[in-house]
């Protein structure tokens, strides 16, 4: 019954009473007990709850009620704070942690009537490419369960690409959203800096985090997105600007890839890339071009400097984000002698390396005397790489690149060398840096069937343009 | 040797403000069952963010318009890092390299410790360096092994106040907190109080021989919970540490408390080393903005101040120094004289040829300053919950003026007044109060007290001049109070010496 099920599928069926919530719901929660054992995407499964959500959406709905995602199983990432619901962040530190409010976009699908199937797998505090970094375990990749499934939001994409739930939310500091999505062959969105509220996202890099969807297809992502995006004055940083009907816009600006402009940034398609991966996106690109779109080649100079600037600032920002695990308020306390004593052994033992390697890092961006030198220059080029797209979309729509160099690779297969590890994200920090919004959207498969994703680039609040192109193309491709 | 005391201070004030600096907690929790007023922003759990307070920033730019600041229009947030377990978020917001306030300064007189002005009293500048907006720490309580944190506190705004080391002896580091504390109160943007932690100073002070400048070894002082705990404790390292160079010893640099029980210093901390704060831009909150119409606004709030008041006081109503700084020490007095004085403003002086600026001004300022405020202690009672209304007040300054009534009836009627609330004039009227004037009734009186002492009058002729005022003495009593004092005087000395003839 629910195999390949998409958001607007569930609505249609059960207002058409094909089947109820409860009945979806259960089913769900069979498949993850039958499959999570083996692929490890839920680090939490929210049985008791996602019942009684779906009783009571199955009686909003004999009550004639409506909404995008009532009676919708999902699945929530576990960075993201759940009222009632353990979130663990991926950390020993936060183990038996349960919050007890809702992050903002939470809420809102709650609201709406969304049923929370579970907490989905992470990298710890969403730091990494590969959801190795969790201490509840390695997320199996569904198309090859001896690889990564990608990272930080491995467990959502899994999750979504297993079918162990219909959709999910994930988050993107450089790319968590969109590599995962792309090395298992589903659609992710990363939203526009600001567009959805952080509040209860547990903070990675603050000026860099933003919340998204992993999802089968652009016309379910454009679904959630009208549910959770929008200002919310309990996050300051949120984006006072109105939210478009994402789903209406999709489907009436079908026909605007006539004459669609996009780029092609040379930059992005360097020595290191996957053979497979560059024909693979070349080849979407053409698919575009095929639709009446205008293909450019153009260049983000500073695109190299990507890395460095967001390993210096997510580091900086995130040494700052974690010093409140300190075992004094909740989560892990191992106590001490004294006071720094415990804070020393609450931290050691609740935090994995590479959480401690990021705040080192970022401590020492931040240390009087380097300051200046790393932390402020990073945030100069910061400025420039936010100049090189500013200027690129004046002459173009969208950019087209791949998601990451590579498919997904083996687990274990660069947890000893984190620099690898750090170089899966050149391609998506640029994005997190600039602050605008971005879509994975598979587009084939290497010799080895594993899945290639192609990213789509906007600018600021361009989500519309983006999932209307994504949804276009896959309406078109099949893919 | 002779030495120069140079002072700095910094100082912390809790902004009044009905919510928190970032969240929406109450900013009033000082007293409250811990941990009460508590939500996820000010407990630091993960994922929640701060929303910037706009009051306390308006609060913060109030200060400064008062303190003669330049503001900055366009600032940011900083985090400023370390661990403490009253810190929950292990780092504070605050204000770094924009502080909401900067070069100002605040003009204040260093009166006697009465504060009357005297010879020695002079008016004294400080210059304020700067004045940045900040959130609270919690609270932490020992007790034996365990420590307690309360959260109360944590989030709630906080102006802090740095001078220039422009103090130089005790007596001015009173006056320059006793003249903020004024202020702050007068704009209304806190208690002030210091024994509630209301209002936190920090001085810092160094000795140097007098005649030469470089600055000496800086001690910080701590824990001060009140204003005469700065003066002791600042007088008191004063001569530790004159004592101690005249000794050839050489201070260390330490921070101290305050004990204020025995009236010593001691030693908290010595010196660290430089801690590294890594302030970097808060990246929760966005820069913040502030328009020239939205500064205006804030100017238009910015009420007259305590030393202004004063000096108006002395020019438009004729009041001493004396009088002008008691009825400005707290606003709600201030506002109270002066609505006195405009019930009265329609009325032409009673002495015509005396140079009086106000008629009824020095009278109601000695009612308020007298026998109100007496009345006020002892019932502890705040001037604006008493029953008598300042045009009441006026009134019987208008009585006793027109001398309806001697002072020492008004005395009574102040009194009464007090309790009930009734009309100056209906009390004199039901208790027969009015002042007797009438010089044939008077002379019968002195006569009845002339014949009852005989004695007396004796030795009042044989030289005991002193005895008249125990026989104008008698005649009040018998008056029951309501002779007329002067003329009693006047009257009862030309009975005496008719008795010489």
């Amino acid at each position: 019954m629910i195999d390949h099920l998409t958001v607007k599928a569930v609505r249609a069926g059960l207002q058409k009473k094909q089947f109820s919530a409860l009945e979806l719901t259960h089913a769900y929660l069979k498949r993850i007990h039958e499959h999570n054992p083996r692929l490890n995407a839920y680090i939490s499964v929210n049985d008791e709850e996602a019942l009684q959500q779906a009783q009571a959406a199955d009686e909003r709905i004999a009550k004639g009620d409506d909404t995008p995602v009532l009676g919708l199983p999902m699945a929530i990432k576990d960075v993201l704070s759940t009222k009632g619901l353990r979130t663990t962040a991926g950390s020993r530190m936060l183990e038996n942690y349960v919050p007890t409010w809702d992050a903002t976009c939470v809420a809102n699908l709650r609201s709406a009537g969304a049923i929370f199937l579970g907490k989905t797998n992470t990298d710890e505090f969403a730091m990494g490419s590969s959801t190795e970094n969790s201490a509840y375990g390695v997320t199996h990749n569904p198309h090859d369960e001896s690889r990564v499934p990608g990272g930080s939001s491995g467990g959502s994409a899994v999750a979504v690409a297993a079918n162990l739930c219909v959709v999910a939310l994930g988050t993107d500091t450089g790319g968590s959203v969109r590599q995962p999505a792309a090395y298992c062959g589903i659609t992710g969105l990363k939203n526009t800096y600001g567009r959805v509220s952080r509040y209860g996202l547990i903070a990675y890099g603050s000026s860099l985090d933003s919340v998204g969807v992993l999802a089968k297809n652009a016309e379910d992502a454009a679904i959630i997105n009208s549910v959770i995006a929008g200002h919310d004055p309990k996050d300051s940083t949120s984006i006072h600007s109105p939210v478009p009907n994402y789903v209406d816009e999709i489907n009436s600006l079908k026909s605007k890839i006539q004459n669609l402009r996009i780029g092609v940034p040379k930059e992005y398609f360097i020595g290191g890339l996957q053979p497979d991966v560059e024909n693979a996106v070349r080849e979407g690109v053409r698919a575009f071009e095929r639709m009446g779109a205008v293909v450019k080649e153009i260049s983000l100079p500073t695109t190299h400097l990507g890395l460095p600037v967001y390993y210096l600032i997510a580091t900086a920002e995130a040494s700052s984000n974690l010093s409140r695990f300190d075992g004094v308020k909740y989560g892990l306390r191992v106590n001490g002698d004294d006071l720094i004593d415990m804070y020393g052994k609450t931290r050691q033992a609740g935090f994995g390396d590479e959480v401690k390697r990021r705040i080192m890092l970022g401590t020492y961006a931040l240390s009087a005397g380097y300051y200046d030198a790393y932390y402020i220059r990073a945030q100069k080029v910061r400025t420039l790489i936010k100049q090189d797209f500013e200027r690129a979309y004046q002459e173009v729509d969208i950019i087209m690149t791949p998601v990451a160099p590579t498919t997904a690779f083996k687990i274990g297969e660069k947890v000893e060398d984190p620099l690898q590890m750090y170089l899966t994200d050149v391609f998506s920090v640029t994005l997190n840096l600039a602050g605008n919004c971005g879509i994975s959207v598979p587009c084939g498969f290497d010799q080895q069937k594993l899945p290639i994703g192609m990213q789509l680039m906007g600018p600021a609040l361009g989500e519309t343009q983006l999932l209307s192109a994504a949804h276009t193309y896959q309406f078109s491709t099949f893919n | 040797m002779d030495y120069d005391i140079i002072i700095g201070i910094e100082t912390h004030v809790e902004l009044d403000t009905h919510s928190k600096m970032f969240c929406t907690c109450s900013a009033n929790g000082f007293g409250a069952e811990p941990n009460v007023h508590v939500c996820p922003t000010c407990a630091g759990m993960p994922g929640a963010l701060p929303v910037i307070n706009k009051r306390a920033v308006e609060f913060s730019m109030m200060l400064g318009v008062a303190l003669n600041c330049s503001i900055n229009q366009h600032t940011f947030w900083e985090r400023k890092s370390y661990w403490y377990p009253d810190l929950p978020k292990g780092y504070q917001i605050t204000q770094y390299q924009y502080p909401m306030c900067y070069d100002g300064y605040l003009e204040f007189d260093v009166r006697d410790l009465s504060g009357g002005w005297n010879e020695q009293s002079y008016r004294k500048r400080v210059r304020i360096r700067r004045a940045h907006l900040e959130e609270d720490t919690g609270k932490l309580t020992h007790a034996g092994r365990s420590s307690y944190v309360d959260y109360n506190r944590s989030g709630v705004p906080l102006l802090e106040i740095v001078t220039e080391p422009d103090i130089f002896n005790a007596h001015e580091a009173y006056a320059y907190l006793s003249a903020l504390q004024d202020i702050v109160r007068y704009l209304g943007i806190s208690t002030g109080d210091m024994e509630k932690g209301a209002m936190r100073c920090e001085p810092n002070m160094s000795l140097r021989p007098k005649g030469t400048d470089a600055f000496g070894t800086k001690v910080e002082i701590k824990n001060l919970n009140s204003l005469s705990a700065v003066r002791g404790a600042i007088a008191y390292e004063a001569k530790r540490q004159s004592a101690a160079l005249d000794k050839g010893e050489k201070i260390r640099q330490v921070t101290l408390g305050w004990d204020d029980v025995r009236g010593v210093t001691v030693v908290q901390r010595e010196k660290e080393d430089a801690h590294d704060y890594r302030y970097f831009p808060e990246p929760d909150l966005p820069p913040l903005d502030v328009s020239d119409a939205w500064l205006d606004e804030v100017r238009a709030q910015v009420p007259e101040l305590p030393i202004a008041k004063q000096a108006r006081y002395q020019s438009e109503f004729g009041l001493s120094a004396y009088d002008a700084v008691q009825l400005t020490n707290n606003k709600a007095v201030a506002e109270w004289f002066e609505k006195g004085i405009s019930a009265g403003k329609d009325e032409g002086p009673v002495h015509p040829s005396s140079f009086i600026l106000h008629p009824f001004a020095k009278r109601l300022a000695n009612f308020i300053i007298g026998d109100l405020t007496r009345l006020m202690n002892a019932s502890g009672t705040a001037i604006n919950q008493i029953k008598i209304k300042p045009a009441q007040l006026l009134g019987l300054a208008k009585l006793v003026e027109a001398q309806t009534i001697n002072s020492n009836t008004a005395k009574l009627v102040i009194e009464e007044m007090f309790n009930t609330g009734a009309e100056a004039q209906a009390i004199v009227q039901a208790k027969g109060l009015a002042q007797v004037s009438d010089s044939s009734v008077l002379e019968k009186t002195i006569g009845d007290v002339l014949a009852a002492n005989p004695k007396e009058v004796e030795n009042y002729l044989k030289g005991n001049e002193k005895l008249l005022q125990f026989l104008v003495g008698q005649t009040m009593k018998a008056s029951k109070g309501k002779a007329n004092p002067q003329m009693i005087q006047s009257l009862m000395k030309a009975a005496l010496e008719r008795r010489r003839l």
